[in-house]
This record gives C-alpha cells, structure tokens and sequence, in this order.
C-alpha cells in the first residue's frame, strides 16, 4: 500500500470541525499534514499524505461534509511573460504563496507555500498563472 | 503671477534638453526635502502614470475597400462583434465586446477568454486577425459577403477611442454578503473576506491635479505605450472631492475621468492587453501616463501630495453597489489600502490592488525619458475640461 498526497479545501463554516480527527479514529488512517492553513471563520486549505485501507471511506466522509478534496499531481506556475505585477490574486490565494512585497508593490510567489488550489489561474485577468501536470 | 512658468518656456527647455523631469513619486521626496517653493523652481514636469483594466475602451478602424465595394454592416474580428452601424467601411471595436457564442455566465463564473479587449491587443501585437462582414446591398456597394484575414498594418486608419479611461478615484470594494461574488473590481470574498482596489494612488494622473489646472482638451500623453491626447472629459465626469463626517471633510480627489485616444499602428502590444475578468466579462488594460508642467506652487503641492493623503470610498459590491447605495462603508488612504489590509468594523480586510503599481511606475519614467530627450514636449490644452469648482 502506497500513500495518497491530496488536498482539502473547505469554507469558513467548516474551519472548527475535526474531519482529521475522525479521519483517524474512524476510518483508522495515517496522516501526515504536509501544508496546513486553517484560520478561525476562514476558508482553509490543507495538503495531506495519507495512507490506510479505508482511504476511499474516508474521502467520502469529507466529501460529506463539504470538504472539496483533489489529487495533488499538478503544479501551478507562474508565466513571467504575462504578469503585469498588479496583485489581483494575491487577497485571493489561501496560502500565502502569492503575496506583494513592499515598498516595490512587487507580485511574488513562493511555490513552495502553493497548494494547488487553482483559484489563482481561474481569478487572474491576463492568464498568467498556469497549471502544468 | 511672479515666479509663473508658461507651456512656451517648459517645451523650450525640452527641446533644448534642459527641461527637469521627475515622477510623481520624486516629487513628493524633492518637495519633502526642499520645501514647495524651492521645487517649483527647480522642476518643470511631473510625469504620472497608471496601468489599469479600462473598460470603457475601443478603437475606430477603417478597414478599406474591396472590390466589389461593400457597405460593412454586420462585422467580426476573431468572430468577436465589432459595431458597424457608421460609413462604409468605418467599424469601431469595443473593448467589451464578446463572441456571440461564448458561454457567458452561463458556465458561472464566465471565463470571457477573448473578446474585444483582445483583438485589440492582437492587432497591436501585428497579429492576423480573421475578418467576416455582411452587408444587405447597395447600388454603390453592391457586395453582401467577406471573409478575409488583415493585420493593423493592411487597414487605413486605426484610432484607439475610449470614451472613459484614466479615473480619479475609484472605489474599493468588498463583499458584506455570505456568498462569493464576481464583480469588475474581481472576485469577492463574503464576509469582507478581501478588498480589492484600483488606480495608482501617488502616481496616478488625475490624483495629482485635482482642480483639472493642466489636464485638457489636447494634453499630449502617453496611451498604450505610443502618444496620445486628451479628447474630452471623460463620460460620467465627476469632478470633486470626496467628503466625511458631519462637516463634510474634503478627503482627496474624486471622480474625474477622462476620453483620450491616439494613433493605435504606433502603440505597442504590452501597453494594451487583453483582459478577461472571471465572471463580468472582456475588458482592456490601458496604459496611460500624463505630465504635469509645474507652472507654479500649487501645481507642485498638489502634484506633490502622497498615498496617506488620497482616498478611495469602501463600497459593498456584494448587494449595495447593485441597488445603488453609495455610501461609504470606510473612506481608507492609499497608503492604508497600500499596506496590505485595511480595518473596517474592528476586522482586518486583506486588500489588493487591481492597479500594477510597478507598470504605472515604468510608464511614469518612461514618459520622463520621452521629455528628458526632447522627444516629447507639452500640448497645452485648447480648452481645460471641468473641475470641481466649474463644474
């Protein structure tokens, strides 16, 4: 049996719900939580190794409850040649990889901070952020 | 007035190469170190800038005869609606304007992947652009159908036209609602999970010249990486200042907004682009930058002033917007937008900005060289347009 990396996304109504915590004591997985971003009354993320006989009851527990769970195989990057820097992403980007640096006004990403959430590629006006399998 | 200078003594230094030119943001460092008076005398232009979605953009086109002549009344560009309704062969772009078979909101949040915006884009990027006409017929132009490619460079004229570009002011929005909503200003968080705010602040154009002293009819410009003019006021024009509190505080400029255009064969790609905002539709993000000539102290101090001292209005674009209720939530400075969060109702907002500070910053600094090497002198307005005390 091999581990399974996914990612959660889930609103702000969920953010004080043990879904982890039942995640192991009642479908009896190991997690490891590789990239966690979960605020009070804030939508959150969080990226998971998971591994365990019920992995398939268990994603539809979250599922269940609302979680929006995806396949960590992609990576989103950033096309230098299109960003204009104007930051329209970055009060949208749940994790923080996407932030303005200041005083420069700068847009950066931190790819290592992306959990791969698309809302970036989706929100951006000029197609600049893309997501490569 | 003594200590006066005229728009004939400026554009003579500048064709001599002598002319100061600094940007906005060297202004208000110079005027924090030497004082108004002292500035005013040393400088002699203000370059501004700002690099934005404009929506109320489009171009005029002269596509030119065919033989058989035709009377172009239903026209396509990259199967994107381009208005016909004008002379023969005279069309004009939109940047708004959407393929009739995009799926719009249909699939919500609408992607808008291409429309107007975006051939306009192409054709300065020298693009080949997939044109289709229908006419109904005429004795003098008796052709009904085309179907054909051109580039920018294979048409007679093309004039970037936009009637409303460039604004003062703008509003920044959040979302006091519990549902996401998708709006020009972008995606909304609910709960003012996010504000989103445009214009350049300290750098942009009509922020730095409040009472409309030197912007006007016929003020030379850079427009979409080429040189433009200001051709009126813009459309919904509104000059002033925004006011707070019981005594009606003036709080920075407010919505003045100009028309400018500008030959589009000699703009360049980066400059115009093609924008799709998730969920509202096609638009163009325009890069414009004005000078400003210090003419004289109050010119200079208010050209000088800086992002603690301008303001932009906190609207509801979750439900207050729709119904027309504009109010303020908050008025926040551009420097607090600036920071990265602002606070309404004891809640830390994250804000960004829809604005490229960094692009406005290179078109200010661009149109400073442009001066600085003679290339570009003043064009001294033939009318200044209204200001909030001639409104």
């Amino acid at each position: 049996m091999t581990s399974k990396r996914i990612v959660l996304r889930f609103d702000e109504s969920m953010a004080d719900k043990p879904v982890i915590s039942y995640l192991v004591s009642d479908y009896n997985l190991i997690i490891n939580i590789l990239k966690a971003n979960v605020s009070p009354q804030k939508e959150g993320t969080l990226v998971l190794d998971i591994l365990g006989e019920k992995y398939k009851e268990g994603l539809e527990y979250l599922k269940q409850q609302g979680v929006r769970v995806h396949a960590l195989t992609e990576e989103i990057i950033r096309n230098e040649d299109k960003c204009i820097n104007c930051g329209a992403c970055t009060a949208i980007c749940p994790s923080g990889a996407l932030y303005i640096e200041r005083p420069s006004m700068e847009v950066k990403f931190n790819s290592d901070e992306c959990v791969v959430c698309h809302q970036c590629v989706k929100v951006c006006p000029y197609k600049a952020m893309e997501v490569h399998f | 007035m003594p200590g006066e200078k005229s728009y004939e003594e400026i554009n003579q230094k500048i064709k001599e190469g002598k002319a100061v030119v600094v940007t906005a943001e060297e202004l208000i460092s110079m005027v924090d170190e030497k004082g108004v008076t002292q500035t005013t005398q040393e400088v002699d232009v203000v370059t501004t800038g700002t690099f934005s979605p404009m929506c109320s953009s489009g171009a005029f086109l002269n596509i030119g005869h065919t033989i058989p002549k035709m009377k172009m009344n239903n026209i396509w560009l990259n199967d994107v609606p381009v208005y016909g309704g004008i002379a023969a062969v005279d069309a004009y772009i939109g940047a708004a304007s959407v393929p009739e078979n995009d799926p719009f909101n249909n699939n919500y949040p609408g992607e808008f992947k291409y429309g107007g915006g975006h051939v306009i884009h192409d054709l300065v990027a020298r693009k080949s652009i997939h044109l289709e006409a229908e006419a109904y017929g005429t004795d003098c132009y008796p052709r009904r159908e085309l179907e054909t490619t051109i580039t920018l460079d294979d048409i007679n004229e093309a004039t970037l036209f936009n009637p409303r570009n460039c604004y003062q002011s703008y509003n920044c929005a959040v979302n006091l609602t519990s549902e996401t909503v998708y709006t020009y200003l972008g995606m909304l968080k609910p709960n003012m999970g996010n504000a989103h705010y445009a214009t350049a602040g300290q750098l942009s154009p009509l922020l730095k010249d409040p009472y409309f002293k030197t912007i006007g009819v016929g003020t030379r410009i850079f427009l979409g990486g080429g040189i433009g003019y200001v051709a009126w006021n813009g459309t919904q024009h509104s000059p002033g200042f925004l006011l707070t509190g019981c005594n009606n505080e003036k709080k920075g400029p407010a919505g003045g907004t100009l028309s400018v255009l500008g030959d589009l064969k000699q703009m360049k790609p980066e400059w115009l682009l093609g924008t799709s905002v998730l969920g509202y539709g096609s638009t163009l993000t325009v890069g414009i930058g004005i000078p400003i000539p210090v003419l004289n102290e109050e010119i200079c101090y208010y050209a000088s002033v800086k992002d603690k001292d301008l303001y932009a209005p906190v609207i509801d674009y979750g439900e207050g917007y729709q119904k027309g209720k504009t109010d303020p939530i908050k008025i926040a400075s551009f420097a607090e937008l600036k920071s990265g969060k602002i606070t309404i109702n004891d809640k830390e907002v994250p804000t960004a900005p829809l604005t490229s500070y960094t692009k406005a910053k290179e078109i200010a600094v661009s149109l400073k060289e442009w001066i600085a090497c003679g290339k570009f002198t003043l064009g001294q307005p033939s009318q200044l347009l209204p200001g909030p005390d001639n409104r």
